[in-house]
């Protein structure tokens, strides 16, 4: 079987990835999967580079770690992750979350909880670079806020 | 004992990427912070207490009572955000 985190600066295909996810599984009924992009503006500035920066290994290794935490709490048959590092510019993919199941609704719930979970967790880094200047990106409280409802406390805005 | 201390995005560009410190026996992760926080004017700015500074012990987000061992890698962080 394929790796189920891939961090890279290479784009990736949806579909492929998606393919590549139900190859040689009968059971999966369904396929939910999340894209994380780029928007071309920051704070009304005209974005011109998004980059992404990442602890090597560390970042896997949470990933993996919040794969298998997704697998003690849902019924899914499959998860691929793959995050973009280094620079992209508007309107590129930065991340894709995908989880196969037999059915939609845990396939759906998975997804989010993943989403939600890397958000926080994951030590990827975003820096902005605009007419105005480059600064990093803050963390939302809302995204700590998001996590707890799966039960999981984060204090990562601070 | 000596420890590796990495940092990532805004602290590694104000701090570099890595360095090495030596510490007591039994320190821990918040000891660390706090030799770092003295250890020169940047440093005590980018470390500061309230600023949001988040760790990692052996590549695993921790807290600052964690022990340290021979060898460690710490990690010093802003809030991430990936996604």
């Amino acid at each position: 079987m394929d790796a189920r985190v891939s961090v890279r600066e290479a784009d990736f295909d949806l579909s492929a990835e998606v393919a590549a996810l139900r190859a040689g599984d009968g059971g999966v009924g369904a396929v939910v999967s999340f894209v994380g992009t780029v928007r071309d503006r920051s704070d009304g500035q005209a974005l011109s580079v998004m980059e992404l920066e990442h602890y090597p290994g560390m970042t896997e290794a949470a990933i993996e770690a919040m794969i298998d935490e997704a697998q003690r709490r849902f019924d899914i048959r499959g998860v691929r992750v793959v995050h973009r590092v280094g620079p992209l510019a508007a309107q590129e993919q930065i991340v894709l979350v995908a989880v196969s199941s037999a059915h939609r609704g845990q396939a759906f719930q998975a997804c989010e909880f993943l989403m939600d979970y890397l958000k926080t967790q994951a030590p990827f880094w975003k820096k902005e670079h605009t007419a105005a200047g480059a600064r990093w990106v803050d963390a939302r409280v809302a995204d700590d806020d998001a996590l707890a409802r799966w039960g999981i406390r984060s204090d990562n805005a601070g | 004992m000596k420890v590796e201390v990495r940092y990532f995005a805004s602290l590694r560009e104000g701090l570099g990427a890595s360095q090495a410190v030596e510490m007591p026996a039994g320190s821990t992760v918040g000891d660390l912070r706090e030799r770092l926080l003295s250890s020169s004017p940047r440093h005590a700015e980018l470390l500061a207490r309230g600023r949001a500074v988040r760790c990692a012990l052996g590549q695993r987000l921790c807290d600052e009572s964690q022990r340290l061992g021979e060898g460690a890698e710490v990690a010093f962080f802003p809030p991430v955000t990936g996604g």
